[in-house]
């Protein structure tokens, strides 16, 4: 139905505790999702660093996600905490700079919302192949 | 420029050396022109008469120096700190960077630092700087004197002052100053209300005229780690030049991150970038941000207490939202 | 001798681009810097560039080759192009020495061919200095701004250009001048020049010598209590170096793309800390150490090398650049005793 040639690559980071058993249901439950969503599971929202987010970018990223548990559900109590302040602050600095805001993502998805999953998965995919390539954090080295 | 002068700071450093308070002083020594300062540690009171200034170019923030400093062994260190310097100084105390009891710290006024190459824009050759009743008056190789607004010349950080106000002193010289309602957040205001595409091309030629020298890292008194990633081959993100428009990028993004939440916004990074690159409004940027997300907060303005970014609320704000609400045009 | 109506500059810019790639300082926001003359461009007034002109030919960055890994293979892939013939118009006497000083480094054995590349495609029009400042002390080190070397060597006056060919590279390209140009006797160069001097006499640091230092000092000064009180306040920064025309040290390093390797080498700074770190460790741990190895190179090590010559050009850059304004005439005046002062 839709043609679009192009396909962008989504890199999400999902929490081991909920996200990425989420990201399990929604598998276990046939649900479809892109599969240029490239999972890369993480102890904790909290684990990842401002860098990871831009080395994600930079090794060919068109967007990033972030999934964690809901906040006050954290494996750890507090993770998702601290995870919220760093992403508000790097997400908005990234605007500052002149980044694509829809570029990059938080969202909260417990072990249970396989739907959820799969659902913001296929939306915030959409949204970046809207965008297009990321020309503003790119690496030409990394190009093939 | 003030109520302070040369001989005031002097006879206040022999006072204290000779009592027995300190054994050294942190100051600006004398260098081969009236704007090339050199911070200096003086020993004696002759050491302080020869070479100790103070006027519109002694912009350095010593508060860095002092974690060097009081490692070097016994007795204190006398530290001049300018309203600013102080929040620094605080700063570092709360991250337990220093020894407290090694400092002697001496509260100083300060009416703004003068930015030297606002002034050799309209000088060439410049064989002296003196400065009267806010007026200064450059003598010059090829043009004689030329008198200057002292105004005018100023340190954008100073113009911008956000305190005269000293937070950490053992001793005070002069009337303590108030916090000012500053218009720092203009500039980073300004950019907010561009287009996207605009703030990046802004940024773009901002950034790309970095030559990765380090400065900005090195003279931040919040830059204290012993390693910093960007020198750690074992990090991967390694990288001594560079390379391409991501990499400066993302040098600048993490280590105004990094600083977020510590920067009390000394302005340092802007005044020593040799490519004049305004870094102090990427750390302005995340200030104005933890204001308007989390509550007004200077760092530095006690020594002690949680930075907001290791601190949380159950009600914070969604990281989604945050860029819709710091865009100033939603 | 050619000259050529100030005014009518432009057109000299013009001429020269219509057959090769010019480049000349231009004022830019972070100050004057040699970018590539466009229509339009206005040449900078400024006494000298931010960054010096060594990158010319010593690039901060560059890229040496790739390496492309396909299974067990490993394929070596030249990415060097053909560099095209390219000007340098207003380089200034102290940085045109620097090209002499960085040549002993990287066309003696073994030749840097990325180097060697570059300098061949380049004629250099040197501009002689009207009016140098209070942080030029290029007489110390016996280079002469009224006399710079160069292809092509220039003379600005009030309201004329004045150009000498001093090579075979430069006459072949004020031949191509000829039609905008008029032929010139001596006379009013003879004139700047003897304001030059007359400047560069009254210099605050007109009377700065080197004679101290040089070859075979280094028992002298290695061991120079002076060194502790110089570096202390040193921020382990690179800005003098990077700001240097002379500083030629650089690093390689490979940078993985995820599906192969690039080679490149950038510029270091023997002020860091991992400067010539190597399995071993760090030969020199502390900043006094890499402090003193910085300006021991300079003014002694170099010349030890070199048949005398320092490898400082006295052009100020590292001067005016420095955060904490440390500086090779700080240095030399610390460690020259007080003669030097």
């Amino acid at each position: 139905m839709q043609v679009n040639e192009y396909k962008p690559l989504i890199v999400a980071f999902c929490c081991n505790w909920c996200s990425y058993a989420g990201a399990d249901l929604a598998g276990n439950n046939r649900l479809n999702y892109p599969a240029d969503v490239k999972i890369i599971r993480v102890p904790c929202s909290c684990r990842v660093n401002p860098m990871f987010i831009l080395r994600a970018f930079q090794r060919g990223a068109d967007g990033v996600i972030l999934c964690g548990c809901h906040p006050g559900d954290c494996h750890y109590t507090s993770g998702n905490y601290y995870t919220r302040r760093r992403m508000a602050l790097l997400f908005s600095m990234l605007d500052y700079l002149g980044i694509e805001k829809e570029r990059t993502r938080v969202e909260w998805v417990s072990a249970a919302e396989g739907a959820k999953f799969a659902e913001t998965m296929n939306d915030f995919a959409q949204k970046v192949a809207a965008l297009g390539e990321n020309k503003r954090l790119e690496d030409l080295r990394c190009k093939k | 420029m003030q109520e302070i002068n040369r001989e005031i700071l002097i006879s206040k450093a022999v006072e204290l050396m000779e009592n027995g308070t300190a054994n050294r002083v942190l100051g600006w020594g004398k260098g081969e022109f009236d704007y090339d300062i050199t911070p200096a540690v003086f020993n004696d009171a002759n050491a302080l008469k020869d070479n100790f200034v103070w006027g519109d170019f002694c912009g350095a923030n010593f508060s860095k120096y002092l974690i060097k400093e009081t490692a070097k062994g016994e007795g204190k260190v006398l530290v001049f700190l300018k309203p600013c310097d102080s929040y620094s100084f605080n700063q570092l105390l709360c991250e337990h960077r220093f020894d407290r009891e090694k400092v002697y710290a001496v509260g100083i006024p300060c009416g703004g630092m003068l930015d030297i190459n606002k002034i050799k824009e309209k000088c060439d050759g410049i064989l002296s700087i003196d400065e009267e009743n806010g007026k200064i008056s450059v003598n010059t190789l090829y043009d004689g004197k030329i008198e200057l607004d002292r105004n005018e010349y100023l340190s954008e950080r100073c113009i911008n002052c956000k305190s005269k106000k000293c937070v950490a002193y053992d001793e005070l010289i002069g009337e303590n100053g108030d916090v000012l309602d500053s218009k720092r957040f203009d500039e980073v205001e300004k950019i907010e209300k561009m287009t996207p595409d605009e703030r990046f091309a802004f940024w773009q030629n901002e950034l790309s005229r970095c030559i990765r020298c380090n400065a900005c890292r090195d003279v931040c008194p919040a830059c204290t780690c012993e390693k910093c990633v960007f020198d750690n081959p074992n990090s991967g993100v390694e990288n001594k030049a560079a390379s391409n428009e991501f990499e400066e990028k993302m040098f600048h993004i993490i280590r105004a991150f990094h600083v977020a939440g510590r920067c009390t916004d000394c302005g340092e990074c802007s005044r020593v970038c040799p490519q004049h690159i305004p870094l102090h409004l990427l750390n302005r940027k995340f200030i104005k941000d933890i204001n308007s997300f989390y509550g007004d907060y200077q760092a530095g303005e006690t020594d002690c207490g949680r930075a907001p970014i290791v601190d949380y609320t159950t009600e914070d704000i969604e990281p989604n939202e945050a860029v819709e609400r710091g865009d100033g045009n939603a | 001798m050619r000259k050529i109506l100030l005014k009518s500059i432009d057109s000299l810019f013009e001429k020269i681009a219509e057959n090769e790639t010019l480049y000349m300082p231009q004022d830019t926001k972070s100050g004057a810097k040699f970018e590539k003359w466009q229509m339009g461009a206005k040449l900078s007034d400024a006494l000298n560039t931010v960054r010096s002109a060594k990158d010319f030919f010593f690039p901060q960055t560059e890229n040496l080759m790739d390496f492309k890994v396909e299974g067990k293979n490993i394929e070596v892939i030249d990415t060097r192009s053909e560099t095209e013939d390219f000007v340098v118009f207003g380089v200034r006497a102290c940085d045109v020495k620097s090209f002499d000083i960085l040549d002993r480094v990287f066309l003696s054995e073994p030749v840097d061919t990325y180097y060697k590349n570059r300098r061949e495609h380049a004629v250099i029009m040197s501009v002689a200095c009207t009016k140098p400042v209070e942080t030029c002390f290029c007489q110390t080190f016996d280079i002469d701004a009224a006399n710079p070397e160069g292809d092509i060597v220039c003379y600005k006056t009030d309201d004329m250009l004045y150009m000498d060919a001093k090579t075979e590279k430069g006459e072949k390209l004020l031949s191509t001048l000829n039609d905008i140009t008029e032929s010139a006797d001596e006379t009013a160069v003879n004139e700047q020049k003897k304001v030059i001097k007359e400047r560069l006499s009254k210099l605050p640091l007109a009377n700065l010598t080197a004679d101290k230092f040089g070859s075979g000092k280094t028992s002298e000064f290695f061991d120079a209590s002076e060194w502790g009180e110089l570096s202390q306040v040193c921020l382990g920064c690179g800005t003098c170096t990077f700001v240097c025309p002379t500083c030629q040290c650089y690093d390689i390093k490979d940078f993985s793309t995820g599906h192969g390797v690039k080679r490149f080498r950038c510029w270091d700074s023997c002020m860091y800390s991992d400067f010539t770190k190597m399995s071993a460790g760090q030969p020199r741990l502390t900043q006094l150490e890499r402090f003193r190895q910085r300006f021991m190179h300079k003014l002694v090590y170099y010349p030890t090398n070199n048949d005398g010559l320092f490898s400082c050009v006295g052009c100020g850059r590292c001067l005016s650049k420095c955060p904490i304004q440390m500086n090779i005439v700080k240095v030399m005046k610390k460690l020259g005793g007080k003669e030097n002062a």
